[in-house]
């Protein structure tokens, strides 16, 4: 299967990844590279494999619902690109 | 020299007071001056950190409370987070975090005393299998510089073929601890999915990311993986069950071992001088009293692009974190917050993890789902009960690491489809969740080669007692490129 233009834009909109007009066609024939490779997988027949999604089966652990975190805003705000009072900072969103 | 002593002759040595932390610490810090330049092995040196820790670990050995691997240095793969110390993960998007926290095997190795030399060189985000996706630039493979050194944890496996640490961490995602190791002629396992807390370590593709050692030795690797293994109740598929002693096993003969050999991994695409050292490495299992029975892998050929499938599935959806608001990179003068996140992630981000992020979420979206996603993880079992059917007939699977020796920089960058296939040997055992471990079986091309070794679930302790028996008959692990001697 290959990409157009088209997806690409829906997929860049998807994951917030900016791709430059000039750089939509180059991206649509390597992920269509990708797609290719995908394709190997419709000759196998797995009309009754159940999906695996962790090796042993597993499921994932539940903990008790309690407060563990502790108050830590100012060591991990610190690395933040802009915060103001105890806040993250983005630009306006509401007028 | 001490770079070229075992992990426990430098821990007898250390306690018998014939060299102390600091020096050996030191000793290490001077080569990485030498000769990191050149092989870029390191993002980041640390040592200040490396010399008060071996300062503590000194006082420790002097009051008698060390441990065995107290006072030796170690290299952290720059994707364990480590606390007050840059964690990039090799990408632009965090060359400014310096991050907050210690990852769980970075605390525990920091609990037994191992001084910290410094975060080593890998693909961007782990997503690559070459080290040369990194915002760093690529590292190079000490046996031939023209050479990558594998990836994703390139750096670390160069930093242990070249003398610039003697011990390091590493992630195997897809082969990530395995592939470099045998591109770069040393020793790495993966263990078990769950037997390593994830806790701290970036996220790339959490069903499948497994944390291990990466040393010169089987046994350097069971004393290592003995400090890094065990239940973290932070890490919600840690698996909860006692941790073995991984040593204990080593010494044990090999006679009446059943090595099982797929007819499928010497097929097509397979470098021919590769084939016949992994071969002979089989042979000389063999020779130790081990029996040698065909089994097969029939759905091998689906694992690339069912791992292809759902790694990035799975990393579309761990790097969404990254948007430009709380750590890591932001653009300068965003117009509006769409504006901020489509172009912190565009502009921090590489082309390959760019890429797959893409390729995930369209396997993800509306209308695909079944077709790719739920589909590769149909074949995801597949794969798995193969290996189970498998093992049914053998103790071990054997067989080669990667088709060919280390190729050439920028040999594959250009093609992304190629690359994904050189993973073919290492992907099914990550689909599977089982440990497998690679250990240097001999040279083509002048370049190293790697005898890989699967065993069935939580078989660590077996896996590096083959290791060890076969590195007792033969010295592969001992040799180094000659101009880091």
């Amino acid at each position: 299967m290959s990409l157009g233009k088209t997806e690409v834009k829906y997929i860049s909109r998807l994951t917030q990844i900016d791709v430059r007009e000039e750089a939509v066609e180059g991206v649509a024939e390597k992920l269509s590279n990708i797609l290719e490779l995908f394709a190997q997988m419709e000759a196998a027949d797995t009309k009754d494999v159940l999906p695996m999604a962790h090796p042993l089966d597993a499921v994932q652990r539940l903990r008790v619902d309690v407060v563990t975190e502790v108050d830590q805003h100012e060591k991990l705000q610190a690395i933040a690109p802009a915060v103001a009072e105890a806040h993250y900072l983005v630009p306006q969103v509401i007028e | 020299m001490m770079h070229n002593l075992t992990i426990k002759q430098m821990s007898e040595k250390l306690r018998a007071g014939e060299f102390t932390s600091v020096q050996l610490t030191q000793h290490y810090l001077d080569r990485i001056d030498q000769y990191d330049a050149e092989l870029n092995a390191y993002i980041t040196v640390t040592p200040e950190l490396a010399i008060s820790m071996a300062e503590e670990a000194d006082r420790r050995i002097a009051a008698g409370e060390a441990e065995l691997l107290t006072g030796i240095p170690v290299a952290h793969k720059d994707i364990f987070c480590t606390d007050g110390v840059k964690t990039s993960c090799a990408s632009k998007m965090l060359d400014n975090f310096i991050a907050p926290y210690d990852a769980n095997v970075v605390s525990l190795l920091k609990k037994v005393g191992m001084p910290i030399l410094g975060k080593t060189n890998m693909d961007e985000f782990a997503m690559g299998s070459s080290s040369e996706s990194s915002y760093y630039g690529p590292t190079k493979n000490p046996w031939d510089h023209k050479a990558v050194p594998g990836g994703s944890s390139g750096g670390a496996a160069a930093v242990i073929a070249a003398g610039l640490a003697p011990m390091a961490t590493g992630t195997d995602t897809g082969g990530s601890i395995r592939q470099p190791a045998a591109f770069c002629g040393i020793t790495g396992i993966k263990p078990t999915y769950g037997a390593v807390s994830r806790f701290g370590i970036i996220a790339y593709a959490s069903s499948f990311d497994q944390a291990g050692p990466m040393t010169r030795s089987a046994e350097d690797s069971a004393w290592m993986l003995n400090a890094m293994a065990g239940f973290d109740e932070r890490d919600s598929t840690s698996l909860e069950r006692e941790t073995p002693d991984y040593t204990a096993e080593l010494d044990r003969s090999l006679k009446g071992l059943k090595v099982g050999v797929p007819a499928e991994y010497f097929g097509e695409g397979l470098d021919p001088e590769v084939s016949n050292i992994v071969k002979a490495a089989i042979d000389e299992v063999k020779k130790l009293g081990a029996e040698v029975v065909e089994v097969h892998l029939p759905n091998k050929a689906l694992a690339v692009p069912s791992y292809y499938v759902l790694a990035p599935a799975e990393a579309s959806s761990n790097l969404s974190r990254f948007d430009g608001v709380r750590f890591g990179y932001r653009c300068e003068q965003p117009k509006d917050l769409e504006d901020l996140y489509k172009r912190s992630r565009s502009e921090g981000f590489g082309e390959e993890v760019k890429r797959r992020i893409m390729v995930g979420a369209y396997a993800l979206s509306a209308g695909y789902y079944d077709a790719y996603y739920l589909k590769a993880q149909k074949l995801r079992r597949m794969v798995r009960d193969d290996f189970i059917k498998a093992f049914e007939s053998c103790d071990v699977i054997m067989g080669p690491v990667a088709p060919t020796t280390a190729f050439n920089i920028g040999e594959k960058s250009d093609d992304q489809v190629s690359m994904y296939l050189s993973d073919l040997y290492t992907i099914p055992v990550n689909l599977a969740g089982l440990p497998a471990l690679s250990v240097p079986a001999g040279f083509a091309q002048e370049r190293p080669v790697g005898l890989h070794i699967v065993g069935p679930y939580f078989s660590e302790a077996k896996l590096l007692n083959i290791g060890h028996q076969f590195q007792q008959v033969t010295d592969w692990h001992t040799k180094m490129p000659a101009q880091y001697q």
